[in-house]
């Protein structure tokens, strides 16, 4: 059939959630691909890069921050200071913050910047936020629109009090059903940067639908690996700190919509060199690990700790494994001390480290050593992220950590978690056996991961399973 | 012209400058001197002011760290002509003033080692075995680089550039 004459006008569609944001921060309806300048509700600078935004801010002959009330500052990337020279650069961070009269101010040991922006009510839902670190996404996880950016990015914002964005793209991802026993909301968002890869969000806002009622914790590990992806933002609908206009419309348009099955997704290990190559726990069971690391702004929380409480409750660790427990907060530290989880980690055999980036980044608090093979609950799993770049970096779940320290391999911890304590004794004893010597500076372990990236078709179609996309 | 350096795709920011040798770590004086010691053994002692990085996709990806790009601006590459780049490494080299440029043939067509010329006003890097087409930048991006920088930017006009 043809039409006379002009077709009838179409509506356009409604605004995603980075839309809604963008639009109403800067004043003017706004769709993906269109630039905004607008303001921000909240600028955070961390230790790591004060130096430059220091330096930024003077090049642009600015004394003072637009707003002191607006900025928080976090002494967590390396900290407490490794060394003489980062000591130094506290010094200053400390006597910039007292110059600028800035009153939010974390020193080293209150944790991770993001966990407290968080936890502490920094992030506002529904406005733009900036910091001055790639996981700043992290503030999705109550509906803000966190981007991270660099340092003279930040010194201009901490200026200006405004920032120049792209609206982006968005991705909607769903969850469906709930997770078995010993699977969690990282498993779930590692099947999602499975699916979508370390570039496929390039620039994008992923929007999470069907997370808005889960516990905060598990909504920050959500929107700060979203930076995994490449993602600009990653925001969870629906939360109860976000306000009623903060909903994407019925007919918001998506670049692309995954859905994931939680109900039978089974545990997932990512494996070094990339945050996208997720393999099934199945396809990564006895791998040799000689030290794990339980923390960060994925999975530092005393949630987290608990998982790992409940499998090395009355046990010890595997005698050729370290085992780094570090909280995100100071406030995660201390419930998890109030409820005795710290000490159970402890008897374990953990070293408790103070809150903080701990070693994520490879600066401070038991880096690794090359040939070393490592078991992270954190979010990046890069050649040298660590410390040696001759090191490996699995990443996982704090279950998965729990077991593997206390086996030494890498295994389900679904079946720990059935068994009596004989048969749990058992099941550690049987890895443990099967791990023999290997481990710490063996080739093997390393070789490991190449035989499993030669052999398994990572990211590939039909072998997934409890997930469908749509394009 | 220009010698072409020619990396693959998903360059992390760990690659171009690793953490334990960020600024932080061991000065604002060095840090440049470490750029691609893992990746690229020789890199910082061989590099020539305007020479032209070459990548595939998502390069820069990682981590927000500016001292990455900045360690390569310290050594005066030219410019980076790339299949695509993570989006906090090319605002961090727009803001710097180092020419990001994408093109979907470059990577096919220039080998290590080529010398090239960067063209921007014709849209071309021309290389020995031809010429790669570039994507014409965002007015708003070039005025930034066309200032030098967004420090420099804002110094003269006092405000961003229009978004219009």
């Amino acid at each position: 059939m043809a039409y006379r004459g002009a077709p009838p006008p179409v509506d356009p569609p409604g605004p995603t959630v980075a839309e809604l944001i963008l639009s109403r921060a800067s004043g003017r309806d706004v769709r993906a691909g269109d630039l905004v300048i607008a303001p921000v509700s909240r600028v955070m600078v961390h230790d790591s890069v004060i130096d430059a935004v220091m330096k930024g801010l003077a090049d642009l002959g600015k004394e003072k921050v637009w707003d002191t009330s607006k900025v928080c500052v976090f002494v967590d990337h390396a900290a407490p200071a490794p060394t003489p020279v980062v000591a130094d650069s506290h010094r200053v961070l400390r006597g910039w913050v007292r110059d600028q009269g800035i009153v939010t101010f974390y020193d080293a040991g209150e944790g991770v910047c993001h966990q407290i922006m968080v936890e502490e009510g920094y992030c506002e839902p529904g406005t733009v936020i900036v910091g001055s670190d790639s996981h700043s996404n992290s503030y999705g996880a109550v509906g803000s629109f966190g981007a991270g950016m660099g340092a003279t990015d930040i010194a201009v914002a901490l200026a200006l009090g405004r920032t120049w964005l792209r609206v982006p793209e968005s991705i909607k991802v769903t969850f469906t059903g709930t997770p078995r026993r010993g699977v969690t909301m990282k498993d779930a968002i590692m099947r999602v940067v499975r699916e979508i890869g370390t570039d496929g969000a390039r620039y994008a806002c992923v929007e999470f639908h069907g997370a808005g009622a889960l516990p905060q914790g598990d909504r920050i590990t959500l929107a700060g690996m979203t930076t995994e992806m490449g993602a600009k933002a990653g925001i969870v609908v629906g939360t109860p700190e976000a306000p009623a206009w903060l909903r994407p419309a019925g007919d918001a348009r998506y670049v692309r919509e995954v859905t994931v099955d939680l109900s039978t997704l089974e545990p997932q290990i990512a494996i070094p060199p990339r945050v996208d190559q997720v393999s099934d726990v199945s396809g990564a069971i006895g791998i040799p690990v000689d030290i794990v690391f339980l923390g960060s702004c994925t999975n530092g929380r005393v949630v987290d700790m608990r998982q790992a409480a409940e499998l090395l409750r009355g046990r010890r660790i595997h005698p050729r494994v370290r085992l780094e427990v570090v909280p995100s907060s100071r406030r995660q530290f201390e419930d998890a001390m109030a409820d005795g989880t710290l000490g159970i980690l402890s008897s374990a055999g953990a070293v408790i480290g103070s809150s903080g980036c701990g070693p994520c980044l490879g600066r401070t608090g038991g880096v690794l050593a090359g040939e070393e093979v490592c078991f992270s609950t954190a979010n990046r799993n890069y050649k040298g992220r660590m410390g040696s770049p001759d090191a490996s970096i699995y990443l996982g779940s704090p279950y998965v950590a729990a077991v593997a320290a206390l086996t030494g391999v890498i295994d389900d911890p679904r079946p720990y978690l059935e068994a009596s304590d004989a048969e749990f004794d058992a099941l550690v004893a049987k890895r443990r056996t099967e791990r023999g010597d290997r481990g710490a500076a063996s080739a093997r372990s390393g070789d490991r991961a190449r035989e499993l990236l030669a052999a398994i078709p990572l990211r590939a179609g039909p072998w997934v399973t409890g997930m469908e996309v749509e394009d | 012209m220009a010698r072409a350096w020619v990396f693959g795709d998903d360059l992390d920011t760990d690659q171009i400058v690793p953490g334990r040798y960020a600024p932080f770590m061991v000065g604002q004086d060095k840090f440049h001197t470490y750029a691609f010691c893992d990746a690229r053994p020789g890199f910082a002692k061989t590099v020539q002011p305007g020479d032209i990085l070459v990548g595939g996709e998502n390069f820069g990806c990682g981590s927000s760290r500016e001292y990455a790009p900045a360690a390569l601006k310290k050594l005066g590459v030219g410019g980076i002509v790339a299949k695509s780049f993570a989006r906090i490494f090319f605002r961090n080299c727009v803001n710097l003033g180092i020419p990001v440029i994408e093109s979907a043939d470059a990577i096919a067509l220039v080998r290590d080692g080529d010398a090239v010329t960067l063209d921007a006003a014709a849209g071309l890097l021309r290389a020995p075995h031809g010429e790669a087409h570039l994507r014409p930048l965002a007015p708003f991006a070039q005025e930034i680089l066309a200032a030098g920088g967004v420090v420099a930017y804002l110094r003269e006009h006092g405000d961003f550039p229009s978004v219009r």
